[in-house]
């Protein structure tokens, strides 16, 4: 982590992920919550980007709602190809989270697409990939929670 | 899709807010001028989107392991389907967890309830998954923690 947090941040972090009101000054709002100038939270909010603390302010947006099709991907790849397998997936401008993580389903990405067909036409690809072995399609089926709130507020201790 | 689609301005809306906004006292004023209408209009607009569903919020996105949280796991359960609802909703009330989905199990991936668990270590993630098993009574989650972030970016939809 480059350079600490302090109590201010964090609590400038945890209310900026939960939301920016929609009005014309929303730092000053903030502000008047958490007792700080507009100028502060500017300033801090800032330096959060500078730091690459905040990677983007902006909305987030309902894939679904705007009649876009999404879905979770699992690959199985040969571990020599797992690099290669990654890029070529990172191509898709629909991807937008790759990850590796340690199971015999050594890849797995989020896919979004403009419709199920797009999407459905992006698997066939990537299921040709030489060094696939094997395909996991994971729609939701209900989404219990959604949105990353993390509280920032208490890091632990002990841990 | 239910409901109206995205018009043009809606579009270019969408299209000024899905990137980043500025840090200054009126960011909705430089998106709204992308966009080419007021400040006003795209404030009026963005709460009509909420109410339809199309935008959750506007709030900021983190790069969770420089703020320190620097482990997140994927765990999941293979819980009997008549139980997946309220073990679902015992889930996702861990304030740990910032994601939580019922997906299709498969033969060769039987599991069907699915938790993003996030901490300071990995230790701390596996505490709140076993803390998660014992609420939702189903034994047995297995974690994925990732091993390498290969891309992690935002949707551009227009």
């Amino acid at each position: 982590m480059e350079g600490k947090l302090d109590p201010v941040d964090r609590q400038l972090l945890t209310s900026l992920q939960k939301d920016l009101p929609l009005v014309p000054r929303p730092f000053f709002h903030l502000g008047q919550l958490l007792g700080l100038p507009e100028e502060e939270v500017l300033r801090r909010v800032s330096n959060l980007k500078e730091k690459g603390i905040i990677r983007r302010l902006g909305g987030i947006f309902n894939s679904r709602g705007l009649g876009f099709s999404s879905t979770l991907v699992a690959l199985r790849v040969v571990p020599e190809e797992l690099e290669k397998v990654a890029a070529r997936v990172n191509h898709y401008p629909g991807v937008t989270h790759n990850y590796a993580r340690p199971h015999p389903f050594n890849l797995w990405f989020t896919l979004i697409g403009r419709r199920q067909d797009e999407v459905k036409a992006i698997l066939a690809e990537i299921r040709q990939f030489e060094g696939v072995l094997d395909i996991l399609v994971l729609p939701a089926k209900r989404i219990f929670k959604i949105g990353v709130k993390l509280d920032l507020v208490k890091p632990s201790e002990d841990s | 899709m239910v409901g109206p689609e995205p018009s043009l301005v809606d579009q270019r809306i969408i299209a000024a807010l899905q990137g980043d906004l500025p840090v200054t006292a009126h960011p909705f004023a430089a998106a709204a001028r992308e966009a080419g209408i007021s400040e006003e209009e795209l404030l009026d607009r963005l709460r009509e989107f909420q109410k339809r569903g199309w935008l959750r919020r506007v709030a900021a996105i983190l790069y969770h392991q420089r703020a320190g949280v620097t482990a997140n796991a994927m765990a999941v359960w293979q819980v009997p389907e008549e139980r997946v609802e309220e073990a679902g909703r015992r889930a996702a009330a861990f304030p740990q967890v910032s994601h939580c989905y019922e997906r299709i199990p498969y033969p060769q991936w039987p599991y069907n309830l699915y938790a993003m668990i996030h901490g300071f270590s990995e230790a701390e993630c596996r505490r709140t998954a076993e803390e998660i098993s014992r609420a939702i009574g189903i034994e047995e989650p297995l974690l994925l923690f990732s091993q390498k972030e290969f891309k992690k970016t935002s949707m551009e939809y227009f």
